[in-house]
Order: structure tokens, then sequence, then C-alpha cells
């Protein structure tokens, strides 16, 4: 199993290295970020002057600030002048015409994943229009949805054709001072999507970004915006179990949620970037700043995710609960193999009175690989009465991983209930023997035991996805074991 | 069934089992008696493909297949059941689930068809009843928070689950008390046919005044010393294990 896994493993790898140090398309950037590349972005995609004013200021924000250094990761420094900020999407001569084409070992993959034919083609970057068969099913899609009244587009399409919404809301959860990669993602995002469900409306389908017309392409500095109005609801599906291919390495998306009074969002993740292979080179950092914004009363936001992929992961999806009453939630499995670093969890900051949070966080750390939770519970002077429960267990596989707990807590009410239970295990040879004398082989048995101890938060995802996570970290720690 | 022949094994430097060798028969049941020490358990272990234990040389030949040769999970499936000494806790996972995994890979290897959910909680209700236990032990994780008797008695429902050609219960009687003991032994009697050998690992004779033993063999220091009925074990009983050894130095 294992050398099949290497081999998946160098193909993807190649693929990646090749596209890491690729030639610059005709209708790309040069390398290097300087106020005219902000510019030509900005001019490249029609935008109008206030967004342009926007990006700008991002851009002057950002040259005064230092790239964090306190998470617990490893890399060499990035030269930020090294990348190329726009490029064009890449043309279909240069991508395999059918699915023969595609490496064996891929597809494979995609096979154990359980991946749709028709999908498969798309995530191994067959040229689009000789596979896209499902056209008329994103239409309908698109159909049902504006009958409620849902918007559901591309992050451009929403500046050309709902400026106001964009204008009000874009950056009113992230501001583009945030953090580094907050402010790098401002000036220079190439896409995204955006949402609004408007008041009282319950979105008629999971949301995916797998039926947004155009998604592809959407690039290094992703942004989505989703804005869910009174007594709304709506659940958002991102990502996807395949191993994305993709050109860049550095990747740095910004997410804001806004939940007004009443309203629920449930945003679900799957990531699967490219991890690096088994000696710890290549591979995709994972730089991501999500946050959602309890804004009105009553309102909630859940976020899950099961991350396994990139080659370092810094992310901590964060519930600001502004509104009385309103609820957050962070459901979250990390795994870890070979040399990958994680550093993710979840900030919940209570404002309002009554208000509620739940984390349940699961690391998985296999081979060399490094999991760090780090999670900040804020319970402002004037949030009465709320309540917290934190769930951080960690497990580990073999002996040269790590797992790590940074639980902050900054209580400034005194009615605040906060509760943090913490857990290490390890999965034991005995374990594996056990289910192997009553004839479960060490593989299924490795699953059976990583399931088991994520069920918590699979339970979160719909159901398809969990379906696919599962499948996922099979995959995922494969020959993590003798 | 199952021909040990001048058996040697070692964990680390120190050899364990010094040339043992056993003859066990389908429709036998075998009571492996000895003091602590002497290598009741390892057998059992390297019997089961234990890593921590090394062949160094001797046979053992399993239904005609040279079994040290099979990795573990093979030989479960080729009928091979260990009840453990001290069953493992995996927290997390359904009991259910892993009893319907090791069925279904079984039944896979022999080209049965799998069991689907239904007739997995039909038979496992079945065998829980005639054992004593409650349903609700399904929804347990596996030993997760188990007393000791309820640990052992879980080993006796995957026996009956599983139905082993050759089932060995590791010191299952040890730390029981009588309504669990009585259990346990109704289990192994369930499973007695002539079809099947079960290989009982016992410090104390209390398990045979359930469950009637063919041969008592006395184990020390890593070899059988005496084999004889089930009067062996009251013989051993009454005088103590200083009695077999002195017997064999003689």
């Amino acid at each position: 199993m294992a050398t099949e896994t290497d081999n998946i493993e160098s193909f993807v790898n190649q693929r990646y290295k090749h596209g890491f140090v690729t030639d610059i398309d005709s209708e790309g950037f040069p390398p290097g970020l300087d106020e005219d590349v902000v510019r030509a972005i900005s001019a490249r995609k029609n935008e109008p002057e206030f967004m342009l004013e926007w990006r700008l200021r991002a851009y002057r924000l950002w040259l005064e600030m230092t790239e964090p250094a306190w998470a617990h990761v490893h890399y060499p420094p990035i030269d930020f002048n090294e990348i190329s900020y726009f490029s064009a999407p890449k043309s279909d001569k240069d991508r395999p015409k059918s699915l023969d084409e595609v490496d064996p070992k891929l597809l494979e993959t995609y096979d154990k994943l359980g991946i749709p034919l028709h999908e498969r083609a798309r995530l191994a970057g067959v040229a689009v229009d000789a596979v896209f068969d499902s056209v008329s099913v994103a239409t309908t899609f698109k159909e049902k949805l504006s009958e409620a009244g849902v918007i559901f587009c591309s992050f451009s399409e929403a500046v050309r054709n709902h400026p106001e919404l964009v204008r009000k809301y874009l950056g009113s959860v992230v501001p583009q001072r945030d953090n580094f990669y907050a402010a790098l993602n401002s000036a220079v995002f190439s896409d995204g999507s955006f949402v609004y469900v408007p008041k009282g409306v319950r979105c008629p389908m999971e949301l995916s970004t797998y039926f947004r017309i155009n998604a592809a392409n959407t690039g290094q500095f992703e942004r989505t915006l989703i804005v869910a109005d009174e007594g709304s609801y709506v659940s958002y599906l991102e990502g996807c179990t395949a191993p994305m291919r993709d050109e860049n390495q550095l990747h740095a998306a910004v997410v804001e949620l806004v939940a007004l009074e009443g309203a629920e969002i449930k945003y679900s993740t799957v990531q699967n970037w490219y991890p690096g292979d088994e000696n710890g080179k290549g591979g995709i950092y994972n730089f991501v700043t999500k946050r959602g914004d309890c804004r009105g009363a009553n309102s909630k936001i859940s976020w899950t995710q099961v991350e396994t992929g990139s080659a370092i992961t810094w992310k901590y999806p964060s519930c600001i609960l502004r509104g009385d009453n309103s609820v957050g939630e962070f459901y979250s499995v990390a795994v870890a193999n070979n040399f990958q670093q994680a550093d993710t969890g979840t900030k919940m900051i209570h404002i309002g009175r009554n208000t509620r949070s739940t984390i349940v966080s699961k690391g998985i750390s296999a081979g060399h690989a490094q999991n760090a939770y780090r999670g900040l519970v804020r319970v402002m002077p004037q949030a009465r009465d709320a309540r917290n429960h934190t769930q951080c267990d960690s497990l580990l596989i073999g002996k040269d991983c790590g797992a790590h707990t940074f639980p902050y807590m900054e209580i400034k009410n005194p009615s605040a209930r906060v509760e943090h239970e913490a857990t290490t295990s390890k999965i034991s040879a005995n374990q594996l023997f056990y289910c192997r004398q009553r004839g479960i082989s060490e593989e299924d048995a490795v699953n059976m035991i990583v399931n088991g101890f994520c069920k918590e938060v699979f339970k979160e995802l719909p159901m398809e996805f969990a379906v696919e996570a599962q499948a996922l970290l099979n995959v995922s720690l494969e020959g993590a074991v003798g | 069934m199952l021909e040990i022949k001048d058996l040697k094994a070692s964990t680390g430097d120190t050899p364990i089992l010094n040339g043992l060798s056993l003859s066990v028969k389908a429709g036998e049941v075998h009571a492996i008696m000895g003091p602590n020490g002497s290598g009741k358990s390892t057998l059992a272990q390297v019997i089961a493909g234990h890593e921590d234990y090394v062949v160094t040389s001797g046979s053992v030949v399993y239904k005609g297949k040279d079994l040290l040769e099979l990795d573990p999970e093979e030989r479960a499936r080729e009928g091979i059941f260990l009840g453990f000494q001290y069953p493992v806790e995996i927290p997390g996972v359904n009991n259910a689930y892993l009893l319907k995994a090791a069925l279904n890979a079984k039944r896979k290897h022999h080209g049965q068809e799998e069991v689907d959910a239904f007739e997995f909680l039909k038979l496992a209700k079945e065998k829980m009843a005639m054992l004593g236990m409650d349903p609700k032990f399904l929804n347990r994780g596996v030993n997760e928070g188990f007393s000791g008797g309820e640990k052992k008695r879980n080993e006796i429902l995957q026996m009956a689950m599983l139905e082993p050609e050759l089932a060995i219960l590791d010191e299952t009687d040890s730390g029981l008390d009588i309504d669990a003991l009585k259990a346990v032994a109704q289990g192994v009697n369930a499973l007695r046919s002539p079809d099947r050998a079960i290989v009982l690992v016992t410090h104390y004779q209390r398990l045979l005044d359930y469950v009637e033993p063919d041969v008592v063999h006395v184990l020390s220091g890593g070899r059988i010393l005496r084999s004889g009925d089930k009067s062996l074990a009251l013989e051993l009983e009454e005088k103590g294990y200083d009695w077999v050894r002195e017997a064999a130095n003689a």
C-alpha cells in the first residue's frame, strides 16, 4: 500500500513542481507586487472605483505589516515579489483532452474516494468543454435559487451586479488591516463566491462551489462573502475531497460570514490541497482567514471542517457573537501525515448577552507531522451569562509525530461558564493486534479507530459530505502504520 | 487440526517456549495449565501471530497449512480465535461495528456474502440473549469502561459470533464472579462440536468444573511436562504445581 501511495504522491508532486516554477502564460502578469499591479487587477476585472480604492488601501496597509511568526509551523521565508498576482486560466491545449490521458494512479485515487465520473475529469484538469455534462444540472439549480431570491454567484459578478451589497458587507467582518495575509488578499484577491439570502428565506438547497459556473480558477487569493439576512438559513459547502491540483504554492483566502437577526449559516469545508511528498517537499501553504459575525440577536454560525491537505495549514474559523443569544460552533478534524504542519483552531468572541459557543476539535497526527490546536475564548465585560464548552482531542499514530494544544481564555465577565476538556491518545500496537486477531486488516483497523475518533465531527457534516470525508481520511492515512 | 512440533519462541532475548509440542484434534477440548511465567500466554499469542514473539525453531501446522506463514488477520479468517486475557479498550469504536467488520472480513475470505445490518443485529441479539448480555453492549465503545467481567463476556460474544474452528481462551476465567464464569462456560459449551477444537489456558481448575476437558496439559518452563485426562487437573489443584515440577525432574 505504501508504495502505491508514494507513487500517487510523487505523480501529483511532479505536476505541482512543474506548476510552481511555471512560465507565466501570455495573459498573466509578471511576478511582483506594487500599486500598478493592484490597479491592473482591478482594471482587468472592470471593477468600479470603490473597489479599486478598497484594494489600494489594503495594499498600503499590507506594506506596513510583517508576516506573523507565532504559529507552530516552520517554512522558508516567502518572497512575495516572486509571486504572480494574476494568471489567466490555463489554455485548453495544455490540458489533457480526456481521462485517457490522465495518469492512472490519480484516477485510482479518485476511485478510492468514490468521486463520480463526470467530476473526475474536472478535477484532473481535463479541458472543461469536453466534459462538462452537468451544465443543465447547474442551470436548474440557478433557476431554483433565483425563484427563492437567493443570490449565488462569483465574487466578480457580485461586484458588477450587486455593488451596493458588496460595498456594505465587504471587509465588515475581516477588515483589510486584520492580519498580514488578509491585507494581502484584500489587495489582490482574484475571485471567489458571493451569497446573499434575503429576509426569512430558507435556502432551498445546499450551496456548493461545484455548482457555481465559472468556479474554475478562482486562484490563490480567494474571497468569499456570505450574507444571511434576518431570519434566513443557508448551508454552504466548500472544497472537495479529491486531491486538488493547483499551480500555486501560497494560498491566502478570506471568508466572511454575516448572520443578521435570527439567521443561521452552516459552513462546511473539506480541504484536500496537495500536502507535499513523503519527505515534506512541495505542498500548498494554506493561510486562511475565516470569520463569521453573528451580528443580530438569536443568530447562529456553525463551522465544520475536515482538513487533510496542505503542507502548512494556518486557519482559525472564528465567530464574533455580537447579537444577544447568538450561537457559535466549531467542529474540526485536522489530519497531518508525513511532514505536514497544521496550526488550526478557532476564536469565539462573546460580546452579546447569553451567547453560547461550542468547540469540538479532533487532531490526528501521523508520520513526522505536527498538529497544533490554537483556540481563543474571549468573554467581553458586557457579555453576561456567556457559555462555552471546548473539547480538544488528539490522536497520535506512530512515534515521530506531535500534538500541541494552545487554549487561550480571556474571561472578563464573572457570570461566564467556560469548560475545557482535552485528551491525547495513541493508536496502540495492542489495539491493532486485537483487531487483526478478529480478522480485520491493519489498515481497516486504523481507519476504524480514526473514524471512531472523528465521528462527533462527521455527524455535523451534510450526509454525502460525511461519507466522502470518511473515505478521504482513510486515503490520507494510507501507509501511516507499519 | 493443530500440530505443534518442538516449538521454540522468544521475546527480545528471552526464550519462553523451549521445545513445546502439542496436538489438538477437531472435537476436542484441551486445558493448558501451569504456574505463572510458564509460557501459557506466550503459546496463545504465538498461535495468534503476535509480532512481539519470535519463533526461533519448530513448526505449527493448522488444518494442513504452515500457520507461521500467515498474518494474524489471515489466521483469524481461517478460523483461529484468541480470547484475550486483557481485552484492549478501543474508545470511540462501536462494539457492533467491530463485530460486524470482523464477521464480514471472515465471510468475505470464505467467499460468502457479507451480512447486512439487519441480519447482523438479529444474530447478535440471539447470541447475547444466550450469554445473558444486555443488548446495550452493542452500542458502547469496544471494551470502553467495561468491568473485568464484561470484557470477558464480550470476548465470548465475539467468539460466539465468529464461530471459530480453533478457539484459544487465555485465562478467560480469571477474575470472574460465579455468574460470569457460568456465562463464559455456557458460551464455550455451546461452541463445542465435532468440527471445532477449544484450548483453555487457565491457572485454576475452577472453569473445568463447568467445561469438561478431554485432555489436560501441564506447562512449565516453556514445555509440556505432563498430559492426562481431567483427573490431572484435580490432582494439580490438590498438590500444587511444585508436584509436577518435582515429578518432571525425578
